[in-house]
């Protein structure tokens, strides 16, 4: 009987839920690529982060703000594993303004360690002025703050599999989805068109292309492995204990999952001679 | 239905303070010797996962609140410095955030277990209001506390939701207004949120406290929903029948928080909200959070505004009155065939009405959240009342302990009825 009623409830949860879906706004849907830091035991790859850094540094950087980015960050565990000699050397290259010394003067002085990311622009407004009216936004938890829409039953299976990857997604297609506007649509002069993007019209040109940044370790100097480098390591940015936390996380389940066998049997002994 | 206490103090000390203060004989009494009926399946451990909800959520606040500030330019740094600089911030963070919704999935299953079995029913009708206004506490609570982050959606949603008490004829705007502490929500809103979802959670535990001296008062239903007719037949003593088995349960509850917390941190929350709250940019679809989305949906079905905000509070109001709309005398839907078709078709109607609420407010959504939020209300005001009527129960066990045996006897046929 009971069985009866949940196969109904299921049956018409389903019918209830599958009528109202329809496709995706925007169109384009991101693929999901394959990262080093997905799944249970995902971790970030080092090598790739140090790329994704070199990208957003020499590319990214000059227009966008990373301002939850620290110098020390550079160096963190679970980071691109700088050391922290070179994580020094990385700071002490920006000049910072700092102040006000003993004579009431702000001044200029070479990063420390303990400098967030110098950001591009002074302010929104002087951003805006360089970037014909569009505020390229801050880096920091960008790669958590983007997602597409999913939809049913997507979103469900989305949890069992660990599909935490909608941001790194989207920013990589993004970065890749610069391709002529189909015949017909007329682009807003000062705006580009992108397959992925809401609205297909984006302020930010192209911003990759083969060869662009050199890479010293062989790998491919592509736009698609610019995009992946750099997504990675926004990922990082956004979410710098991952590592951390997928490790911990393990952990934690083994010793529940040891505890609550434990507990089972401990609870079938003590309710051994009531029938209930 | 308190056990008599049979706690014998040991010791000069224990005895000179019993006299005194007889605590520990009332903690004895009702966590130890209270009488808990045998019958009582694993629905019944999440008053337990509940109450340790509570703890973890008041807990893991308490800890985020000595690293956070209320000040809106600053809110949303403040987070992110106890994500990425305070020690464990992510995972005293990432508990608090995805702890609601737990919370939440165990309130739903404990309110849906309690409408199954007929748990609001006499004499437990202040023990099941009681529950209706936690229910209420916390979310007020929750929403106040998805404002504190000031990202997109905290600012937005709060505009949307204290911009309903708007709704309120002739005195709305002052009353939005008077909540907001200014002309828009703002930096006086998030401070007055912060110091109220401070409080909120206490007076939850103070209405928990009440809500089990109810329980413990009148007694736990079952899944028979029978009475109990002797305390040594049908009822084993909490200690430790009924600890043991909620610590399992609680145990395994923490391994299903535990694969939020650890592996799909985010999968509960919107993107938006890691955007900061900008008043200037609105997000293409201001969705609350999950919990809140049937009752959404049930706002967005009414084509007028002030109809909106009645039938949405008049969905949670409804819940007060279930033990008077309820006409049936008999508790379990056990026993009740008609009763037990209706409760899984309100079950996926309530379901229905959460997916409806996050979905945007046009075309057929519109028509299937109408239809919907009208059986939501017919199944309370109209189909309850006429069930406990026209339905004939099946013939009820004699007792607890017949319940237990009759079911014994055919136990090899009917696994599932096994606890």
């Amino acid at each position: 009987m009971i069985n009866r009623s949940i196969l109904f409830g299921a049956l018409a949860s389903a019918l209830l839920l599958a009528a109202p879906v329809k496709a995706a706004e925007g169109g384009d849907r991101p693929h999901r690529e394959s990262w080093s830091f997905a799944g249970p035991f995902g971790t970030y790859d080092q090598g790739q982060l140090q790329r994704g850094f070199k990208v957003f540094r020499e590319v990214c950087a000059s227009c966008h703000s990373a301002n939850f980015l620290y110098f020390r960050n550079l160096a963190q565990e679970g980071g691109p594993g700088f050391s922290e000699a070179q994580a020094k050397a990385v700071a002490s290259e920006y000049q910072i303004t700092d102040g006000p010394n003993d004579q009431g003067e702000m001044f200029q002085r070479p990063g420390r360690l303990s400098d967030h990311w110098p950001a591009p622009f002074p302010n929104e407004q002087a951003a805006r002025v360089a970037n014909g009216g569009a505020y390229p936004p801050d880096f920091s938890v960008l790669a958590k703050a983007r997602s597409y829409h999913i939809g049913f039953p997507g979103f469900i299976t989305d949890a069992f599999i660990q599909y935490q990857e909608h941001g790194v997604d989207y920013i990589h297609a993004l970065l890749t989805g610069y391709v002529e506007p189909p015949a017909g649509t007329t682009v807003q002069p000062g705006l580009h068109y992108n397959k992925y993007f809401p609205g297909h019209q984006i302020a930010m040109p192209k911003p990759l292309s083969d060869g662009q940044v050199e890479y010293t370790d062989g790998t491919p100097q592509t736009e698609d492995q610019y995009s992946r480098d750099v997504s990675a390591f926004m990922m990082w940015m956004a979410e710098p204990h991952l590592d951390a936390r997928k490790r911990m996380g393990f952990q934690v389940f083994i010793f529940l999952i040891l505890l609550s066998g434990l507990l089972y049997f401990t609870k079938k002994k003590v309710w051994k001679n009531v029938s209930h | 239905m308190e056990g008599h206490s049979t706690y014998q103090p040991q010791g000069k000390v224990a005895r000179w303070f019993e006299s005194r203060l007889p605590i520990m004989g009332l903690l004895h009494s009702s966590a130890v010797a209270y009488p808990t009926p045998k019958n009582l399946n694993y629905l019944w451990t999440f008053g337990a996962i509940l109450t340790f909800m509570l703890g973890c959520q008041i807990v893991s606040g308490i800890v985020l609140a000595m690293h956070y500030t209320a000040y809106a330019p600053v809110s949303f740094a403040r987070v992110e410095h106890i994500m990425r600089d305070v020690s464990y911030g992510w995972l005293i963070r990432y508990i608090h955030a995805n702890g609601a919704s737990m919370f939440f999935i165990a309130v739903y299953i404990h309110m849906f277990r309690g409408m199954y079995y007929g748990s609001y029913k006499a004499p437990r009708e202040v023990l099941w209001i009681l529950g209706v206004i936690i229910y209420l506490l916390m979310m007020a609570t929750a929403f106040m506390g998805y404002v504190l982050p000031w990202g997109q959606m905290s600012f937005w949603g709060a505009t949307v939701i204290t911009n309903l008490f708007s709704a309120i004829p002739g005195i709305g705007e002052t009353i939005v207004q008077w909540l907001w502490g200014g002309y828009s929500v703002g930096d006086p809103t998030l401070n007055r949120f912060f110091s109220l979802h401070y409080l909120l959670p206490f007076m939850i535990a103070g209405v928990v406290v009440l809500h089990i001296w109810a329980l413990h008062h009148v007694g736990q239903n079952n899944p028979d929903g029978l009475d109990v007719k002797s305390v040594a037949k049908d009822t084993v003593p909490f200690t430790p029948y009924a600890t043991i088995k909620d610590i399992f349960a609680m145990v395994v509850f923490l391994l299903f928080f535990s694969w939020f917390i650890f592996y799909i941190p985010n999968y509960l929350g919107h993107s938006d909200n890691y955007i900061p709250a900008n008043p200037l940019a609105t997000p293409a679809h201001i969705v609350p959070e999950w919990y809140f989305l049937p009752f959404y949906a049930i706002l967005r079905s009414i084509p007028d505004k002030l109809g909106g905000v009645l039938a949405m509070f008049g969905a949670i109001a409804v819940l007060a009155f279930l033990p008077w709309l309820d006409t049936s005398k008999v508790r379990s839907a056990r026993y009740r065939p008609l009763f037990r078709q209706f409760f899984w078709i309100f079950a996926v109607v309530s379901v229905g009405l959460g997916y409806l609420g996050s979905q945007p407010a046009e075309g057929g959504y519109v028509i299937a959240s109408r239809i919907l939020t009208a059986y939501y209300f017919i199944h309370f005001l109209v189909i309850l009342p006429l069930l406990g009527l026209f339905e004939r129960p099946k013939p009820l066990p004699a007792s607890i302990a017949d319940a237990v045996l009759a079911r014994g006897a055919k136990g090899a046929t009917a696994p599932h009825a096994k606890a």
